[in-house]
């Protein structure tokens, strides 16, 4: 059944199994979003896409919230905006974000966004933990110091490939993506070395062996063209 | 590929364990599950559970209370049993505070921080026991008989500063005494032994 | 058992205990068994075998009767003179003493005075303010049964309300008395339990995706919180280990309430003994016919499982703890969908605390009206402390709610000791708030706590006097929330962790003005779009402690020589992210 709402006063219809994410995209309706990759479950957890609804004292996560009837959501407060703001300070300072020295220069999400929600610099301590650099995959490599535990890896492992190689061990902050029981990557009896991790990763964190920065594109579209082949037997090409 | 998972992951080698450089047998995995008793109980744990996924904390507890700790070999005894992948048993297991990957010292000494405990000076007790015994929280002395651990509350906060020793509570403790009622009961272990 | 059988049990054992002629209380509650108890309970029976009064008097090892400081407790209960006349009223004819700070070598002195004057040395008053102010709903049993024996829950009344609403009521019936009573959840938020009950009743099990696993046939689920991971709280592990029947009792009669056959009671495993009276308890319920498959002869079956926690305080969160159940992360996720639409394994699930489903049984037998007439306009009912702090009587309490904290802090909990000043009462644990004296005179209830920036929370009330440096209490909670965030969410996460560096950086006088105000705009972010409760609660201790005590940041503040810039150096990162966005 049809649900009619509005987003940022623009009265658009919806299906009743749509999230506000996917009602605002096609209604051409930027949301920024981190943890949400086209293919996988979302989890909710990077709060980029949180929006305003009328009637509720809470944000909502748009990737997660589906539409009611009559719902009046607002994507674009200056509250939101400064939220966003903070939440991308906050991931610059938490591991080493130094784009300039990153291979994923130019094609990196976390990037983007900053640019995007107009991150000029970043009030907080830089912690800059000493994370290690995983190199022992043949074709691939981690870098821990650029991930923002996303999940999108452990996602796009499960539930794309199947292997379910990849997890995040530890909480809080120290936190952290390990293969198997936390063994160098190219040790991992699960790998397959498919990839679909690489083309997951919104940052530089998972990368391509020898790659250069212009050629460091992650396709991550290929997910989402996967699931739909898979599960749909679409070839979306 | 699938070659190499299965070669790697059951564990049924039938050759008898090979000797190694100093003459002593190492164990298969196989003998060294038949052999350890304290198997058994993380089996009936898991079998008490259908061997089903949802039963995982409660083996990794059995495997805690059974060897202090757990090791490697037990947390991949314990993925294949419940068909698990490895790294979610490894995520569960480094998620929750009771379970430690290390062996623990013979004995454990845990101050408790909880709130009652902090306004009433736990710190203080915690930095004279870390000063007396050199040892930091979370680590455990060079003889290995005692581990330092802290918690996040007891439920004893009437008896606050309260600390366990081996399970013992000890309630109202002191900066300046509390160094000596360990040492008294470390004694006490040790000669009863 | 049906309630013939239920009414025999109760009716033989109050007969047996009317034969004894004195009844003595051990306390054997976790603080008191930490005192030794157990060896004065073993004492008290060597010398009343000594002096041949054994089978006229009862020693019982019982729960936490509250006024742990004065531990370990010992009350003995006595008939004045002989043979209680059919018909007299008991309490006339009774008469109590309470001993405090017993010790197995006292157990001769006591037995010798069971007849005679009490024990002056030991003996502490019965008619102080910590007793006669209380109200008791949640606790009436604990420190008066043995929390092992099923019988004696029975002979006071126990499971009557359940086999009440298996044959007379159906479970709208049940839900409506629930609603009308007005309880609200004790875990900390205080949604309104009937408005709960009724969501889950209607939920249908099939309308969201589910994975139970095999061997379990219940498509509902109710669930015990007993996850009490707030520092310095302690009612729920004290009901648990005190009266674990009555939570069993509440849970069955939620169960019948919403349609559920599988319960579960989630209990940290730091409460051991807890959690070993509570699988007492399964057994011996399942073995009256009283827990399993047809209840009391009806149709009704409910079965009962115990989880351990594993030390993660974010499980006491309601989608974190069923996350942990299914045996993963103790991970929360977003709601909606709430639990009571799809919760344990997608399934409608019901999720009370302790204290909310202790609370059910009485409500059942005594009325909704009744619980009713308790308490505030708002909240209804009575709400268990653990007071705790400088305050001369530490312990557990129950008062209505509406009552004041002046109340609950100078004449239940004696004032401050060492002749010090009263500064603040922190409630609601990490996520509450210090309140301060001049509050002290207003009601404790949902409202007014909220109003004030604290919350209600489980219940844990910790007193400060004038010597607690109240930014170190704040940065001692940030450092709780941030060791205790589950890392899902970035604000959370990554804001925890700013947040206790700069107040790490002001108590070590290296922090600015400017950095009081980025630690305000992260307090405000961080409770607005962290995931969890969590991460929404986080702030608040120091949200409180910047609105009453703020002097106190300020003061470190203009001491400090730190510099205006407390950022990182800026040519890292971002100073060159625009030039590549190009």
């Amino acid at each position: 059944m049809p649900r009619t709402l509005t987003i940022n006063g623009q009265e658009i219809s919806a299906r009743s199994d749509q999230t506000i994410l996917e009602a605002a995209r096609d209604a051409r309706i930027p949301i920024p979003v981190l943890c949400h990759l086209d293919g996988l479950t979302d989890v909710g957890a990077c709060r980029m896409c949180l929006v305003e609804v009328a009637g509720s004292n809470k944000l909502l996560p748009a990737c997660t919230t589906r539409v009611q009837e009559g719902m009046e959501v607002r994507t674009d407060t200056e509250r939101l905006r400064a939220y966003r703001r903070q939440i991308i300070e906050l991931l610059f300072a938490e591991r080493n974000h130094v784009c300039a020295v990153c291979v994923a220069n130019g094609h990196c999400e976390l990037q983007n966004l900053g640019i995007e929600v107009g991150m000029e610099h970043v009030r907080y301590d830089y912690l800059f933990p000493k994370l290690g650099v995983d190199l022992s995959h043949e074709r691939f490599g981690m870098d821990h110091n650029r991930c923002i535990l996303c999940t999108r890896c452990v996602r796009a492992c499960d539930q794309l490939e199947g292997a379910h190689t990849i997890d995040v061990m530890g909480r809080g902050a120290k936190s952290l993506i390990i293969h198997d029981m936390n063994v160098p990557w190219g040790e991992s009896i699960t790998c397959t070395s498919c990839g679909k991790c690489v083309m997951a990763c919104p940052t530089g964190a998972l990368f391509k062996q020898g790659s250069t920065v212009a050629e460091m594109v992650h396709d991550a579209e290929k997910l989402a063209f996967l699931k739909a082949a898979r599960e749909r037997k679409v070839w979306n090409v | 590929m699938i070659s190499t998972i299965t070669k790697t992951m059951t564990s049924t080698p039938t050759a008898p364990g090979r000797p190694t450089g100093n003459g002593a047998v190492a164990a298969t995995p196989s003998d060294r599950l038949a052999g350890d008793k304290r198997y058994k109980i993380i089996e009936a744990t898991m079998r008490r559970y259908g061997y089903q996924g949802h039963g995982l904390i409660e083996a990794l507890h059995s495997a805690q209370e059974a060897f202090g700790y757990l090791d490697d070999f037990t947390l991949k005894h314990i993925s294949r049993t419940l068909h698990l992948p490895p790294s979610k048993v490894f995520g569960v297991a480094t998620f929750y505070n009771l379970f430690t990957l290390k062996p623990q010292g013979a004995h454990t000494c845990v101050v408790c921080l909880g709130t009652a405990c902090y306004i009433k000076g736990a710190r203080e007790v915690l930095a004279a026991i870390e000063g007396e015994y050199d040892v930091k929280a979370g680590g455990t002395t060079r003889d290995s008989q005692l581990s330092l651990l802290t918690a996040r509350c007891f439920g004893s906060c009437a008896l606050a500063p309260v600390i366990t020793f081996d399970g013992e509570t000890i309630g109202k403790v002191t900066p300046t005494a509390v160094a000596q009622q360990i040492a008294q009961r470390l004694a006490a272990v040790q000669q009863a032994r | 058992m049906n309630l013939e059988e239920l009414n025999a049990t109760a009716t033989s054992e109050r007969l047996a205990r009317m034969k004894k002629r004195h009844h003595m209380y051990v306390c054997v509650g976790t603080a008191c068994q930490a005192l030794n108890s157990e060896q004065i309970a073993k004492a008290l029976q060597a010398a009343l075998k000594q002096s041949g009064q054994s089978s006229e008097v009862e020693v019982k090892c019982v729960g936490c009767p509250g006024l742990c400081s004065l531990g370990p407790l010992v009350e003995i209960e006595s008939q004045i003179n002989g043979q209680v006349a059919p018909g007299a009223a008991e309490d006339e004819r009774r008469r109590s003493v309470l001993y405090q700070f017993v010790k197995p070598e006292d157990a001769g002195e006591i037995v010798a005075h069971l007849d005679g004057e009490p024990v002056k040395r030991l003996e502490t008053p019965l008619n102080q303010p910590f007793f006669t102010r209380q109200t008791k709903i949640v606790l009436e049993h604990c420190g008066k049964i043995d929390p092992e024996r099923i019988e004696d829950y029975i002979a006071v009344g126990g499971y009557q309300a359940l086999l009440k609403v298996l044959t007379e009521m159906t479970p709208q019936q049940v839900i409506d008395e629930i609603t009308r009573s007005g309880l609200r959840g004790r875990g900390g938020a205080g949604f309104p339990t009937g408005l709960k009950w009724g969501t889950v009743a209607k939920s249908d099990p099939s309308a969201y995706p589910t994975n139970v696993p095999e061997g379990i046939q219940s498509r509902k689920f109710v669930i015990c919180n007993g996850d009490e991971g707030d520092p310095g709280a302690f009612m729920d592990r004290s009901v648990m280990e005190g009266d674990p029947h009555r939570i069993l009792e509440g849970m069955a009669i939620a169960a019948y309430a919403v349609g559920a056959n599988q319960g579960f009671i989630y209990v940290r495993a730091e409460y051991p003994l807890a959690v070993k009276r509570l699988r007492t308890a399964i057994r011996q319920a399942q073995r009256a016919g009283l827990l399993g498959s047809g209840i009391g002869g009806t149709a009704f079956s409910f079965n009962v499982d115990i989880r351990l926690g594993a030390g993660a305080f974010v499980c006491g969160e309601e989608t974190a703890l069923m996350a942990s159940i299914e045996g993963g992360r103790g991970v929360p996720r977003p709601r909606p969908p709430f639990p009571a639409e799809s919760g344990l394994w997608g399934c409608p699930t019901l999720i009370n605390n302790v204290e909310t489903l202790a609370n059910v049984p009485p409500i059942i037998l005594k009325g909704a009206a009744w619980f009713a007439s308790i308490g505030t306009e708002k909240s209804k009912g009575t709400k268990v402390f653990a007071l705790t702090g400088q305050v001369t009587n530490t312990g557990l309490i129950e008062v209505p709610m509406g009552i004041s904290l002046r109340e609950i802090v100078f004449d239940i909990g004696g004032g401050i000791p060492g002749g010090r000043q009263f500064k603040a009462v922190q409630t609601g644990g990490p996520s509450g708030g210090c309140i301060p004296a001049q509050f002290l005179d207003m009601p404790v209830d949902y409202e007014s706590l909220a109003k004030v920036g604290s919350i209600m929370g489980s219940g844990g009330m910790i007193v400060m006097d004038d010597s607690t440096d109240m930014v170190e209490v704040a940065r001692f909670f940030m450092e709780f929330c941030m060791d205790e965030s589950c890392g899902k969410c970035i604000p959370c996460r990554a804001g925890t962790v700013q947040m206790y560096r700069i107040l790490t950086k002001i108590q070590e006088g290296r922090a600015t003005r400017r950095d009081i105000q980025i630690l305000e705009e992260l307090c405000d972010m961080v409770k607005h779009t962290s995931l969890c409760g969590l991460g929404q609660s986080a702030p608040n201790p120091v949200i409180s402690t910047l609105r009453y005590f703020r002097e106190e940041y300020e003061r470190k503040v203009n001491g400090a020589q730190g510099s205006e810039v407390s950022v990182g150096s800026e040519e890292w990162g971002v100073g060159k992210l625009t030039a590549h966005s190009a």
